[in-house]
């Protein structure tokens, strides 16, 4: 059995504690830099209250949004969040966010070892058809990180963002299941112990008594 | 007998779920994939110790209205919690209900913690609650749970074909059942 | 083409107003009870059944299955447990009003309710239960395609002896063979024999 789903190279995924994280997630509230590739409100750091009610109230309360932290393999850091937002179960797609809030770690393969997780267990355990981004164009390495992992250019907003006095696209981008799949059927965590069993195909019918 | 102990065995013991003491280590045990994704098919996800205190909270709703009685099981040599085990969905009018047990750390399987715990389930539910019936399910890729539960007299039952999706592969659904009949003379 | 409608039978949503007085009737009949639920067997007042009805969740797939010919509201049927990830759905169905038993309604509401299932929600599969005995609706869901699963042994208790509960469940693929050659036939089956009717 597989113990490597919530867990990369580089990075693991873990429960977001409303408790213990919130201290984190506000100190990098305070980064603009971080705010502005996340966001397209008017940057303003939130109260650490306000993010741990937030926190709370999601995971009680929304069954289509499931948010985790990003922890270090090597020491356990709290380094940034990825999250599935507005899970469409009925046509199994879903957006899905990413932000690594410790500038220590950006552009060092952090995101992307992160991201590939999140992918994987989109695609192996919530067994979604599609997932999809937005990303601002300014968002060079962002883009790169994205390419790197699946994503495939869909579209922009042209001129969505007015920051620092030019006009900037809303970039789409979005990953198939199929494609996934095609791309990474040796990351299927289940392979190796269940090898023997039988696997289906989906033209295999059975018939019990 | 009416004089031997439910709660004590030799190895492990039950003991009252106790949230404060224990949500740390049951929250540890939701970041192994392999735990959860060998105890159900639920979605397989890490939770906070606050979330799993909130999991604590409604599964004591449950216990008062006597619909679900939950253990933590915990070894006797040094208190230590090595899993839970839960009877629930109950029916009285029926006397029928289903068995879960969960031991979160994989070194702590294969020890023979789970095959005294399912025993002193087992007794509970017939010699306590007196029910009739006890159901308990898994998925086809856990052929480790199929055999415990076989070798302890359930039979299986239902498959429900390819009702279960993982890692891009369909999987069946396997229901077994243990009638209190078929349990009495196991344990004679 | 509109998707909740059948040939005999059109699946519309539950209005509480109006539908509580009429289920109330239909639960004072033990019989539909049992087949219904497994808690003890209750009358219920219709202001009751209004507030069950009401507080269902929003997101519920549950419909009222009203005739077409003169919309009556004969029955209930819905998918009332889905496991999203595993594409996976538990229905029920209930026809309160005896005097359409039999008559093929049930089954044209079932068939309603897997395109609903297949078509619309995207599930791979549609799975079912039903007390040991109830011959009437084994056959409707055979007629449909489901294929028996296994049963739960001596799963209830009624009237002094125990039943078991059969379950049964339809893959997609298995619908998708089944639709294309007899969904046709028996729809133009079924038209002949309502016009026979008048």
């Amino acid at each position: 059995m597989d113990s490597n789903l919530f867990t990369g190279n580089l990075v693991r995924l873990a429960a977001m504690n409303a408790e213990t994280d919130v201290a984190a997630l506000a100190r990098w509230d305070m980064d603009s830099e971080y705010l502005r590739q996340l966001d397209s409100r008017p940057h303003l750091p939130n109260r650490a209250k306000k993010i741990r009610e937030a926190i709370e109230k999601q995971q009680s309360e929304d069954p289509n949004t499931i948010e985790l932290s990003v922890r270090t393999l090597a020491d356990d850091n709290l380094i940034g969040f990825v999250a599935f937002d507005g899970i469409n179960w009925q046509h199994g797609d879903t957006f899905v966010g990413i932000g690594i809030g410790d500038p220590a770690y950006r552009d060092n393969g952090y995101g992307t070892d992160a991201m590939r997780v999140m992918l994987r267990y989109g695609f192996s355990e919530l067994n979604l058809q599609r997932i999809q981004l937005n990303v601002f164009s300014y968002n060079e390495r962002a883009i790169k990180s994205y390419l790197k992992t699946g994503f495939v250019m869909e579209g922009r907003m042209r001129g969505m963002l007015l920051r620092d006095g030019r006009r900037w696209d809303l970039v789409y981008m979005s990953v198939l299941r199929d494609e996934w799949m095609t791309m990474n059927n040796d990351q299927l965590t289940m392979t190796d112990a269940y090898g023997q069993l039988t696997v289906r195909s989906q033209h295999i019918l059975h018939t019990w008594v | 007998m009416l004089t031997d102990q439910l709660f004590e065995g030799q190895l492990i013991r039950f003991a009252p779920p106790d949230a404060d003491r224990d949500a740390e280590l049951v929250s540890r045990w939701t970041h192994d994939p392999e735990y959860l994704r060998l105890l159900s098919a639920d979605i397989a996800k890490p939770l906070s110790p606050a979330q799993i205190k909130k999991q604590y909270e409604e599964m004591d709703k449950d216990a008062e209205k006597h619909t679900a009685f939950n253990f933590a099981v915990r070894l006797k040599e040094d208190d230590r919690l090595i899993g839970q085990a839960r009877l629930y969905r109950i029916e009285w009018t029926h006397a029928t209900g289903s068995l879960q047990i969960g031991l979160g750390d994989r070194n702590d399987r294969g020890k023979g913690y789970g095959t005294e715990t399912l025993r002193m389930l087992l007794r509970y539910a017939f010699d306590e609650l007196n029910l009739y019936r006890l159901a308990a399910s898994t998925v086809e890729y856990n052929t480790g749970a199929i055999r415990f539960f076989e070798r302890a007299g359930f039979v299986s039952e239902v498959r429900r074909r390819q009702a279960i999706q993982r890692d891009g592969k369909r999987w069946d659904a396997v229901m077994l059942g243990l009638l209190r009949d078929e349990w009495k003379k196991r344990d004679e | 083409m509109d998707i909740l409608t059948g040939q005999l039978t059109r699946l519309a949503a539950v209005n509480p107003d109006t539908a509580a007085e009429i289920i109330a009737r239909w639960l004072h009949d033990s019989q539909f009870w049992r087949l219904a639920h497994t808690e003890p067997a209750l009358p219920m007042l219709p202001k009751n059944v209004k507030r069950a009805l009401e507080d269902r969740p929003i997101d519920l797939h549950g419909f009222a299955i009203r005739t077409r010919r003169d919309d009556r509201l004969i029955g209930l049927i819905g998918l009332y447990t889905i496991f999203w990830p595993h594409r996976d759905a538990f229905m029920g169905i209930n026809i309160g009003e005896r005097e359409y038993w039999g008559k093929g309604y049930g089954t044209d509401a079932l068939r309603v309710l897997l395109r609903y299932a297949f078509d619309e929600l995207n599930l791979q599969r549609v799975s079912l239960s039903f007390l040991e005995g109830n011959e009437r609706a084994m056959r409707s869901y055979e007629k449909c395609g489901f294929r028996h699963e296994g049963h739960e042994r001596q799963a209830w208790a009624y009237d002094g002896r125990r039943w078991d509960e059969i379950y049964m469940g339809l893959l997609r693929e298995e619908w998708e063979a089944m639709n294309n050659d007899k969904w046709q036939w028996s729809m133009q089956k079924a038209s002949r024999r309502n016009s026979a009717n008048g």
